[in-house]
């Protein structure tokens, strides 16, 4: 394993540590814990949100924490929950007397932890409300299991709460407009080659120069199949078969797009995947209003890459094109230092 | 149980966790993120210290359970962190608060506890997890003649309960992270039923001696 580090243990500390230090005017640490928080606090009687997960996903969450996205961002260790201590200490932060808005993506572990901090939050008398993101459709939707799993859609869901808390509206039609989101939103991915979890030392599974994994999440797990590599526009044809039909998207639909890297796909690969989805959704006679390519959601040196569909409908187009101004998003903000 | 017997449990399950680490590791690579023993071994590090800081603390058992259980829910992480955590703190007011309970109150808390963590899970007997070990466990416990004694009885139960952990390796996750794989989480022990099957393992220890 060859990895940039001081020390192991310290490595979520470290990096919010430099996280904090790179982007001093957005980031601050609520004392003791592995919560970031926005230097400049939203105003008093605006709903709160309050995302997190494990760390190597990165920006995602620390950086998506500022005007327009997130109040407070809670960092477990690497691809592991963080615990409701922690959740806690974030819905505190976030909290500005309207309540605070959960988003949770949907991993047993994250739920869990998520709703005792809920439980701990009610306890002190803050309101709480939470939606659940499940946008993977490579994992089979079922009653009887954990169903799908949140992975880059997500983003999307912290841009549209973020933009709906920012415009003054209450907790329940910020919830209602994340739900909304999810409903809408569809990604699958893939992986080219592993990634190596900096405490274990080793990956997670291994491919020849031949193969790759189909369906993966964003914790370098191993996806739903192996198969062998294939050029990109077969690979982003199947991606985007899954997602419409799960979507039922039909021709004449209007969508956002995100092109996501998943930590070590270089960004002129990206590209190329790009120009595929646009020749597919041309095909398809779907529009796309806003496209994002870059590294979202990652999942460490993880090479490969995930296609995401929203669906565009309602006011959706309009929050998402709303102001933000975080370390990895800003867009429409007018500087003046 | 004493209050000195729960203690040397937790020491004794923090001890058989991080020998067996790397392999917790391997069998949630295989099936889950790779991070099960490195979560465990992290949390019940924590506890191991709640004795060295404050070896006179006179806990009872009823505190001694919530403090157990605290400390795993804070830093833990992952889905183990607040399925121990929370089932333990849960099943704390089973316990009274005093330093020892006997035998059938102490069975009622491991009734109690792994009753909360299929209550925060939704995990059943057969979905490949934790549960797949906890559960029997404790019904067999329950179900065998309360006149024997509880240490014999666990003495027993140590074959089962590696046939429980065994077990799961036939079956398909329906639960936690290795129910994304499918029916490809078949042919691989669960890492947190092979976890709790350790602790079964320094329950007898403790008790059986
Ligand atoms: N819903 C559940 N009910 C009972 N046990 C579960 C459940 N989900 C997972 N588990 C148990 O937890 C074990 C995995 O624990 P681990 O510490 O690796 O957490 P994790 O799932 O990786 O969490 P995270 O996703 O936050 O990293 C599984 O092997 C399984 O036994
Ligand atoms: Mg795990």
């Amino acid at each position: 394993m060859k990895k940039l580090l001081d020390n192991v243990e310290q490595l979520v500390d470290d990096a919010l540590e430099g996280l904090i230090w790179a982007f001093p005017e957005y980031l601050q640490r609520v004392p003791g814990t592995h919560v970031l928080t926005r230097k400049k606090a939203k105003a008093e009687g605006k709903v709160g949100i309050v995302s997190g997960g494990g760390s190597g996903h990165e920006p995602a969450h620390g950086g998506y924490v500022g005007y327009g996205m997130l109040d407070a961002a809670v960092a477990g260790e690497v691809f592991t929950s963080p615990t409701p201590d922690q959740i806690l200490a974030g819905i505190r932060a976030a909290h500005h007397g309207a309540g605070v808005l959960l988003v949770i993506k949907n991993y047993t572990g994250d739920v869990m932890n998520f709703d005792i901090a809920k439980d701990l939050a009610a306890d002190e008398g803050i309101e709480t409300a939470s939606v659940i993101v499940n946008d993977d459709v490579a994992v089979e939707d079922s009653l009887y299991t954990t169903g799908r799993r949140g992975i880059a859609g997500t983003v999307f869901v912290h841009k549209i709460a973020g933009a709906l808390a920012e415009s003054g509206v209450n907790l329940q039609a910020v919830q209602n407009g994340a739900q909304m989101v999810i409903d809408n939103v569809r990604s699958m991915g893939f992986a080219l080659a592993p990634c190596t979890v900096p405490a274990a030392g080793k990956p997670t599974f291994t491919l020849s120069e031949t193969e790759m994994e189909m369906g993966i999440g964003i914790h370098g797990e191993p996806g739903t199949h192996r198969q062998d590599i294939k050029p990109a526009r077969e690979l982003a044809d199947f991606l985007l078969e899954r997602i419409s039909t799960d979507l039922k998207l039909e021709s004449g639909s209007h969508v956002a797009c995100l092109i996501n890297g998943m930590g070590a796909t270089p960004l002129i690969e990206l590209a190329v995947l790009a120009k595929n989805v646009g020749a597919w959704l041309t095909a398809k006679q779907i529009s796309k209003d806003v496209v994002w390519m870059g590294e979202y959601m990652t999942s460490l040196e993880m090479a490969g890459a995930s296609v995401t569909l929203l669906r565009l409908s309602g006011e959706l187009n309009k929050w998402l094109a709303a102001p933000c101004d975080t370390p990895a998003l800003r867009q429409g903000v007018v500087y003046d230092r | 149980m004493t209050v000195e017997q729960f203690s040397l449990l937790w020491q004794c399950f923090a001890q058989r966790v991080r020998q067996n680490q790397g392999h917790l590791d391997d069998l949630d690579r295989a099936i889950g993120d790779g991070d099960h023993g490195t979560n465990l071994t992290r949390g019940l590090g924590n506890v191991e210290t709640l004795w060295n800081q404050s070896p006179d603390q006179n806990l009872n058992l009823q505190a001694l359970s919530k403090k157990v259980g605290m400390t795993l829910l804070s830093t833990v992480g992952g889905a183990s962190g607040a399925l121990w955590g929370s089932g333990l703190m849960k099943a704390a007011q089973v316990f009274p608060a005093s330093s020892e309970c006997d035998d059938e109150t102490f069975v009622l808390w491991m009734d109690a506890f792994v009753g909360n963590i299929e209550e925060r899970g939704k995990a059943h007997v057969g979905d490949k997890t934790m549960v797949d070990v906890m559960r029997p466990a404790v019904n067999w416990l329950k179900a065998i003649p309360q006149d024997r004694s509880l240490r014999a009885r666990l003495h027993e139960l140590q074959e089962l309960v590696q046939q429980y952990s065994q077990g799961t390796k036939d079956l398909q996750a329906r639960r936690g992270r290795a129910s994304y794989l499918g029916a490809r989480s078949i042919g691989h022990v669960d890492p947190g039923a092979f976890s709790s099957a350790l602790w079964w393992e320094c329950l007898d220890s403790v008790l059986g001696g």
